[in-house]
């Protein structure tokens, strides 16, 4: 220690010398480019890092080994030297038959992993026949109005053999169970079946903002899922926890790994409360997060995210399992930093993402396709999305060792930069009263709309480039070709199936689910008690349609309507 | 003797997405320029934005839609302030739109689209210059 | 005129224009406000005003339900404040009253402050007025809310509502100072919340303290606006409210009061307005000022002489 004490002694002299002799005097020959310089999010970076900047750091404190924790070099012993991360690209639209059709041809090109994107109407609950859903139905996903749509969804797709990861919401647990009546129409145990639903409602009332139902109905739906997977999906993720739309949403990284990492918390402390030992879920809960455009800052967001989470794992809520302290974790490439100016250029950006998320030491990862500004991506531009990682993968060399950026100077300074800012957000959201309370009162929507304004205004300014926007623009483009999509072709095949389908099921069983289904949810103080998953599933099993299962719930709980918040 | 005539604009969401952040940085962009700007919130339709409209009195509509469903949304608000006879109120858009699909919609009265990118400065001198000229 | 014929029947573009014409202050606005003036007089009006925050504007949504459920005509007037640095404004209370945005019985209008203090536009009174000869039965107005004392609306409304919320710590004082003497009905919104019954304590303990009136003792209501409860008593309370102002006859009284405030601001502003124009165009003003600042004369008999030369 005091051998390191002198050591950065010395250091911090000779640092002095040089400023004095070597970098001043270039200085005055030629100033630097700017005053000062900052990440995308707006953090503050020195000149030069050194080992002055680490002079407390302690390497089996701060990192220690892969699969061990603090987890911030990983969190498996021999990361990608064992397993490359999972490839695992969002795909859907139109009808059930169309999107059966892709999964098949991804399934057959290798892929083990599908991952439905639903559309809106879906997401938010209603009926393709719906009045909302006009011109919505198919365009951003896939249509799913009963189990019938459903069935043809995964229809010749054996599901004990692949993972399903379903990006749904407010209507997660009715999707979930369309999806649980479809392997036990497949004669697939429950214990076989693995994947993930997205899940994660505060992220909605934060960023996405597709809620339905006020906080404290929606949180009871996501602890009864987390409670009905504990008991009998030992293989399934029902909560995948998001910064990706946070940041979307205009957050900078440190607040969009600040909320997410509180969201978890919301989420564990309402289980536990429910009366589940920490470590009977907390291995399944998994992550998902945002790349952006600063590489570095990225790189240090995902590793001071492993640390936050697994030391409030062991410290704060007392899980004894290894498992419940891993912060396993999906990312995707920011959408909200494509441009829809040379769109050819998104590929590089997307690379560059990309290659942020493997050092930063993702378990798995979407690519963006270049044309996503504009609509959802044609087959060519998700292809060469889907090539940029097989070429990280095996063309760059960066999966050879485990956590390369480890031990930089700068980047363990800014992951522990990163990390105390979160700190310091986490505890102002306990001094509101927690996630739940704090999302009432506004608090992280307010700091990300004024986030997002201050970015717009420096981009405005011209102080953050943004190549094809703001500085190297073209004079004429030649327009990229988009997939089209015509919703008033889906919307009518839908509406006529959902017709069929309420004149051939049997309407008193659907109406007798639905009671049961009512009574549960205005049933007081249920948590934990009665669940309402197995009457979903009965209501589902009937045939009762997302709209009508939706309809029960917001009858019973109202729906919510956002604070002002500009 | 009139005051300084406040320009007036509603910045409303259709559709089912919950996209958002360019809604509110054009609000407040709006807000810094000097206008009045009535922002309705999220999953309006075409219906609840022209009786707003109305009823604030605005001089300009400014749609944001990232769902995809511009071509049935966008075009339906013009045909109903139409049909309520307040078609000088001035329709713009933007969002995640296409540049072929921008003609249509300009035949169908939106009288400008803004694609991504676009700087809000650029959208506020457009409010400026284009909405009618009255007391 | 025209527009006074559309206003009557109701029509909700010209009524719309003329409460712009209104705000900006146009010389139309006038000719139509005198026009209009002699039938208005017959809606009721209810001020709701409380810390930000406190829900108000939920609280006016839901009331607009009850009054609607009743059969009433609404009409609704949310004021937000102007940026004092940019002078434009972001109006957003719509967001909590969109169901009633189809409805042919509810007029919404928001309003900017545009550097009004006190809680309303300058404007908010004569718009009042529009919607009232346009026929609205019940109007709201739900001042700006950013905490300030917004005891203004108490000239506007016949019934004022003072809202308030659990766990507000200092906003509690807010309401001490000011808005106590003008609360006809104090509302506990979100009363579902821990502390809500202390919060209705120190209500009482300050109504306790403060000067007594026997004619009319402010009921406490507790509601959870968001979820409707409690609505349906506060529209009783402010029905049961206007009983005894009619009881007294101290509706005429505060018609009266609010008659005479109109008249006296309205004078006071466009007489100090033409006495200035007359005094610039001439000359007269600078001169005058010169001569104060120089001491040649003082500002007390400045004004004397100002007013004497106008003959008054």
């Amino acid at each position: 220690m005091t051998d390191d004490r002198k050591e950065i002694g010395k250091i911090k002299e000779a640092a002095k010398a040089w400023e004095a002799e070597v970098l001043d005097p270039a200085l005055e020959r030629s100033p630097e480019r700017a005053r000062e310089f900052r990440t995308v999010s707006g953090h503050p970076i020195r000149r030069l890092y050194t080992p002055a900047d680490l002079a407390d750091f302690d390497y089996t404190r701060d990192l220690g080994f892969p699969g061990l924790s603090p987890f911030t070099r990983g969190v498996y012993p021999s990361m990608y030297r064992g397993r490359l991360w999972t490839m695992r690209m969002f795909a859907g639209h139109g009808t059930p038959e169309e999107t059966n059709q892709r999964f098949r041809y991804l399934l057959a090109q290798g892929q083990t992993g599908l991952s439905v994107a639903f559309d809106l109407p879906t997401l938010m609950g209603y009926d393709s026949d719906h009045p909302m859903s006009r011109g919505e139905v198919g365009k951003c996903g896939v249509a799913v109005d009963s189990l019938a749509d459903m069935e043809i969804l995964f229809d010749g797709i054996p599901l004990q053999d692949v993972t399903t990861s379903m990006t749904i919401n407010s209507p997660a647990a009715v999707l979930w169970a369309m999806y649980l009546a479809v392997c036990e129409k497949q004669g697939v145990p429950y214990d076989r079946i693995g994947g993930t639903l997205q899940n994660d409602i505060l992220k909605e009332f934060i960023a996405q903002k597709e809620y339905v139902f006020p906080l404290e109905p929606s949180m009871r739906l996501v602890v009864d899922t987390i409670l009905f997977g504990a008991r009998h999906l030992p293989r399934w993720h029902p909560v995948s926890i998001s910064g990706y739309h946070i940041r979307e949403a205009g957050s900078t990284a440190i607040q969009e790994l600040a909320f997410t990492v509180a969201d978890g918390m919301a989420y564990v402390e309402a289980t536990m409360k429910a009366g589940l030992n920490v470590d009977a879920f907390a291995p399944r809960l998994s992550f998902f997060f945002n790349v952006h455009n600063d590489f570095f800052e990225e790189i240090a967001k995902f590793r001071a995210a492993r640390r936050v989470w697994a030391k409030l794992m062991r410290e704060r809520y007392g899980a004894r399992d290894p498992r419940s302290w891993l912060l396993r974790t999906h990312a995707q490439t920011a959408g909200c930093a494509l441009t829809a100016q040379q769109p050819y250029n998104n590929v590089v950006r997307v690379s560059i993402q990309a290659l942020a998320a493997i050092l930063g030491g993702v378990q798995s990862l979407h690519t963006n396709a270049l044309d996503e500004t504009l609509a959802l991506p044609t087959q060519d531009a998700a292809t060469i999305a889907l090539r940029t990682q097989q070429i990280i993968a095996h063309e760059t060399g960066v999966t050879h060792t485990i956590d390369p950026v480890g031990g930089s100077y700068f980047v363990e300074s800014l992951t522990r930069e990163v990390e105390e800012e979160v700190w310091n957000y986490l505890h102002k959201i306990d001094d509101l009263g927690g996630m739940v309370r704090a999302v009432e009162q506004g608090f992280p929507q307010k700091e990300i709309v004024d986030a997002s304004y201050r970015y717009q205004q420096t981009v405005e300014a011209g102080e953050e480039v943004v190549v094809g926007v703001n500085r190297f623009v073209a004079e004429a483009e030649e327009p990229v070709s988009l997939l089209r999509i015509d919703p008033e072709q889906i919307a009518k095949q839908q509406v006529e199936r959902i017709h069929r389908l309420k004149g051939g099921r049997d309407n008193g069983g659907v109406q007798k689910a639905l009671d049961g289904l009512r009574r549960a949810a205005e049933g007081e103080d249920p948590w934990g008690q009665d669940l309402l998953m197995p009457r979903i599933l009965e209501a589902v099993r009937a045939y009762a349609t997302l709209g009508e299962i939706m309809g029960v719930f917001r009858e019973a709980w109202g729906e919510y309507v956002e604070p002002a918040i500009l | 003797m009139s005051e300084e005539r406040k320009i007036r604009v509603l910045v409303a969401k259709p559709g089912l997405d919950g996209h958002d952040r360019g809604a509110k940085v054009i609000a407040r962009a709006f807000r810094d320029a000097g206008f009045e700007v009535i922002y309705t919130g999220l999953r309006q339709t075409p219906e609840m934005i022209v009786s707003a409209a109305i009823q604030e009195d605005v001089d300009a509509i400014g749609l944001s839609c990232l769902s995809g469903a511009h071509m049935y949304l966008f075009p339906r608000i013009v045909e109903l302030l139409r049909e309520r006879g307040a078609d000088d109120v001035v329709v713009f858009g933007g969002g995640t739109i296409p540049d072929e699909d921008i003609a249509t919609l300009k035949e169908a009265g939106i009288a400008e689209i803004f694609t991504p990118g676009t700087s809000t400065s650029v959208a506020i001198d457009y409010v400026r210059t284009h909405i009618r000229q009255r007391a | 005129m025209e527009i006074i014929e559309r206003i009557r029947q109701r029509d909700v573009r010209a009524i719309a224009r003329l409460m712009s014409l209104v705000e900006n202050n146009a010389p139309e606005a006038t000719a139509a406000l005198k026009e209009l003036y002699s039938i208005t007089g017959q809606a009721f009006i209810v001020g709701i005003t409380g810390p930000p925050g406190s829900g108000k504007s939920t609280l006016t949504d839901q009331l607009t339900k009850e009054f609607r459920r009743g059969g009433k005509t609404v009409g609704i007037i949310a004021v937000d404040p102007t940026s004092p640095f940019t002078g434009g404004a972001i109006l957003a209370d719509r967001i909590r009253m969109q169901q009633h945005s189809l409805d042919a019985g509810v007029f919404i209008r928001s309003m900017a402050t545009r550097g009004h203090l006190g809680g309303l536009a300058k404007a908010t009174g004569d718009v009042v007025n529009v919607l009232d000869a346009a026929g609205k039965e019940v109007i709201l107005v739900e001042t700006v809310g950013v905490g300030q004392d917004e005891v203004e609306v108490v000239k506007t409304a016949d019934t004022c509502v003072v809202v308030t919320v659990p766990g507000l710590g200092d906003d509690i004082q807010a309401i001490k100072a000011g808005i106590l003497e003008i609360a006809d009905i104090f509302v506990v919104n979100k009363a579902d919340r821990e502390g809500a019954d202390k919060t209705v304590t120190e209500i009482q303990t300050m109504m306790g303290l403060g000067p007594g009136r026997s004619d009319w003792v402010p009921p406490i209501l507790k509601t959870v606006a968001t979820q409707g409860q409690g609505i349906a008593e506060l529209a009783e309370g402010i029905l049961a409210h206007r009983a005894h102002l009619d009881r007294r006859g101290l509706r005429q009284m505060r018609q009266r009061e609010r008659s005479r405030a109109l008249f006296l601001e309205l004078l006071q502003e466009q007489g100090t307005r033409r006495l200035l124009e007359r005094a610039s165009a001439n000359g007269t003003l600078e001169q005058t000022i010169e001569r104060i600042a120089t001491r040649e004369t003082d500002p007390y008999s400045a004004v004397e002489e100002l007013l004497a030369k106008a003959g008054l």
